[in-house]
């Protein structure tokens, strides 16, 4: 049984429907990858996941359970845990209280796992440990993704979603935070990721999903499709 | 409105050093028994400000008794928009319409003009403003709760035009039922506290009738409202740095983000709605003790505004900030009304009271462009961590004295520190 199932889900934003009878699966384990251009429906189908947006039509089930009505803060509590796009940090919170709001809603049950947790996070970011203290919204573009993810791991997701990571960021950068998602992959967290970034995106995961204009067009294993030739001449930049 | 919390401290990036962050800076580093032994006198000695008669600071037009009185229910109104506006960042536009449900709820059960009247059955006179209270402050947190509930899923602009004609709807209701409410006559003689009855007094030192100063029932409204501050502050003092007061910080700071981390955040909007209120109610029935007399005139959308003002003036989110903002609104004009000369200088008083209107929105403008934060800001941190934090920056400070390099708290203490492009760097 998949951890996430996404069957024939629809949403739409007023008359313009946005996802179009998406299905798509998540095993226990696995680093999904869904890609496509701008406007595809990558970051509505998120947030349909997360509960942010209501769906028209399919259902969502997650662990065994149909949460497709289930209000985004119970989701949370189920273990679905997303770090937004735009990543979506409490400007005027310093990073250790970002984090801490990370475990808001599933609080730790003894200090230890708490500190264990926290030390977790600041050794996958060590640029969080240095800015303990920072302001959130001082920061700069990679260390507030940085902090988004690690505000969301705070929660110990089931399922991690993370929205478009590498946005606006230099390439340095988003090596370095891809690096780190495939960390906490091998760490035993399952990871749906939704990227633009394809080249970096599908190295990295065991399967992806092509969207297109609101639909699934091609999935398979992310190495496949990394060698695809439609997927090269639209995604890759290489004819 | 709301996002003002938000906003870096300055546009030119530098951190601000005023005299108010300093003084936070020590008081915080203060233990809390220290706290009071500080706070106590200070509050005793605020509290005979109108026994004392300083020269200047007294008002000349309106007895000071009466206008300290008039603060300590705006302050009381100031803190409770305070947990709306400044703590969950909800912008509302008609907080006037609690005032004015707890102001009637008590003259409606008291007043012998209202067909509700209980103090001609079973309810004594002598105690029938008390027993309203707490009345008043239910009914208004009810009424929270039924504004709240449909309204609290628009955001921004939209709930603020809402709460907005609410607050009409509650002085047009005031204004029409005129079989229930008196309509424009209002209600008269409104249950107060009959306490100190005496040949001097014979109905008691609440009554609007005493009125010979210093000793009058302005003074003795003054200290009442006092007491009511301080519980009120405790009680809110608490929430904010519960669960309750974190999820309202992260609602105001970014409310999807809040959904996202496990923050229902309908639920906790919907609370600080009906404490906030609640607490305006309970200032609301204050008035009504205190005048004894009310009319639908007196809950206009300019007072609401006037709330706001206080709020925003004296800093949102910050409890002793939006008191100290709700002191200038109240005292100010009052300040000038009657005042023929000011240290030698002759002044025309009443002209310059009768702009105040023109007077606080030139100082809101001149607010938002040099300090948006408002004069005493919050420090927009979590509060439940906030105390230690401070006291180990405090330390730091200590430790650093004579050090030439500025201790890096410096930016991450007040909270804001160096204001940054929020997207800036690695773009």
């Amino acid at each position: 049984m998949p951890l996430l199932e996404l069957e024939n889900v629809s949403v739409s934003y007023g008359r313009i429907e946005a996802v179009r009878g998406v299905s798509l699966t998540v095993e226990e384990g696995e680093l999904v990858t869904l890609i496509g251009a701008n406007g595809a429906g990558k970051t509505t189908t998120m947030r349909a996941i997360s509960g942010i947006r209501p769906l028209s039509t399919g259902t969502i089930r997650f662990d065994g359970r149909d949460i497709t009505r289930m209000k985004a803060h119970e989701r949370v509590v189920a273990g679905v845990v997303q770090a937004p796009e735009g990543r979506g940090v409490f400007p005027g919170m310093t990073v250790i209280e970002n984090l801490e709001m990370g475990a808001y809603a599933r609080t730790f049950k003894t200090k230890a796992e708490h500190d264990a947790t926290l030390d977790n996070v600041f050794e996958l970011f060590p640029r969080l440990a240095e800015r303990k203290t920072q302001v959130g919204g001082t920061m700069s573009g990679g260390e507030q993704q940085m902090l988004a993810i690690g505000r969301a791991l705070m929660a110990r997701p089931k399922l991690l979603l993370l929205d478009e990571p590498s946005m606006g960021l230099a390439p340095m950068v988003i090596q370095q935070i891809f690096r780190i998602i495939s960390e906490i992959h091998d760490q035993g967290t399952t990871v749906l990721l939704v990227e633009q970034n394809a080249q970096q995106a599908l190295s990295r995961s065991d399967r992806a999903y092509i969207l297109e204009t609101g639909e699934v067009t091609t999935t398979g294993p992310g190495k496949d499709l990394l060698v695809d030739p439609a997927v090269k001449a639209a995604y890759l930049g290489v004819a | 409105m709301t996002t003002t919390t938000n906003t870096p401290a300055s546009t030119s990036g530098r951190p601000y050093h005023g005299v108010g962050d300093r003084v936070r800076l020590w008081w915080d580093a203060q233990a809390r028994p220290t706290q009071w032994l500080i706070g106590v006198p200070f509050i005793v000695f605020i509290a005979f400000l109108p026994v004392l008669r300083i020269p200047v600071l007294t008002t000349v037009g309106t007895d000071f008794g009466s206008v300290m009185a008039q603060f300590g229910m705006i302050a009381l109104v100031a803190i409770g928009l305070n947990v709306v506006v400044g703590q969950a960042g909800l912008l509302d536009l008609g907080y006037v319409g609690f005032y004015a449900i707890g102001a009637y709820t008590v003259a409606l059960l008291t007043s012998p003009d209202s067909p509700w009247n209980l103090t001609d059955q079973w309810l004594s006179q002598d105690w029938a403003w008390l027993f309203c209270v707490p009345i008043a402050i239910a009914i208004t947190a009810i009424s929270g709760l039924i504004l709240g509930s449909p309204t609290l899923r628009l955001r921004g602009d939209y709930l603020a035009i809402v709460t907005l004609g609410f607050g009409e709807i509650v002085r047009l209701l005031a204004d029409n039922l005129t079989t229930i409410t008196g309509g424009g006559q209002g209600l008269k003689r409104v249950a107060y506290p009959r306490l100190g009855e005496s040949t001097e007094h014979p109905d008691g030192v609440f009554s609007a009738g005493n009125s010979a100063p210093p000793w009058n029932s302005g003074l003795w409204w003054f200290w009442v409202s006092i007491v009511l501050i301080v519980i009120v502050l405790l009680v809110v003092g608490n929430l904010e740095r519960s669960r309750v007061g974190r999820a309202w910080v992260a609602i105001r700071e970014d409310e999807d983000a809040a959904e996202i981390m496990g923050v229902p955040t309908f639920k906790f909007k919907l609370w600080a709605f009906v404490i906030g209120a609640g607490i305006g109610g309970l200032s609301g029935a204050l008035y009504a003790g205190q005048v004894q007399f009310v009319v639908p005139t007196n809950f206009n959308v300019v007072n609401s505004m006037f709330f706001l003002c206080a709020v925003v003036l004296g800093g949102q989110g910050n409890k002793l900030g939006v008191i100290l903002g709700a002191f200038v609104i109240v005292y100010l004009p009052n300040f000038f009304l009657g005042r023929t000369d000011l240290f030698g200088i002759s002044i025309d008083g009443n002209t310059i009271a009768s702009y105040k209107y023109l007077f606080f929105g030139l100082a809101l403008i001149i607010l938002m462009i040099f300090r948006p934060q408002g004069l005493l800001p919050a420090r927009q941190k979590l509060l439940a961590y906030s105390r230690q934090l401070y006291q180990a920056a405090r330390r730091a400070v200590l430790a650093g004295e004579g050090r030439t390099t500025p201790v890096p708290a410096d930016g991450t203490v007040d909270g804001r520190g160096p204001a940054a492009t929020k997207d800036g760097g690695e773009r």
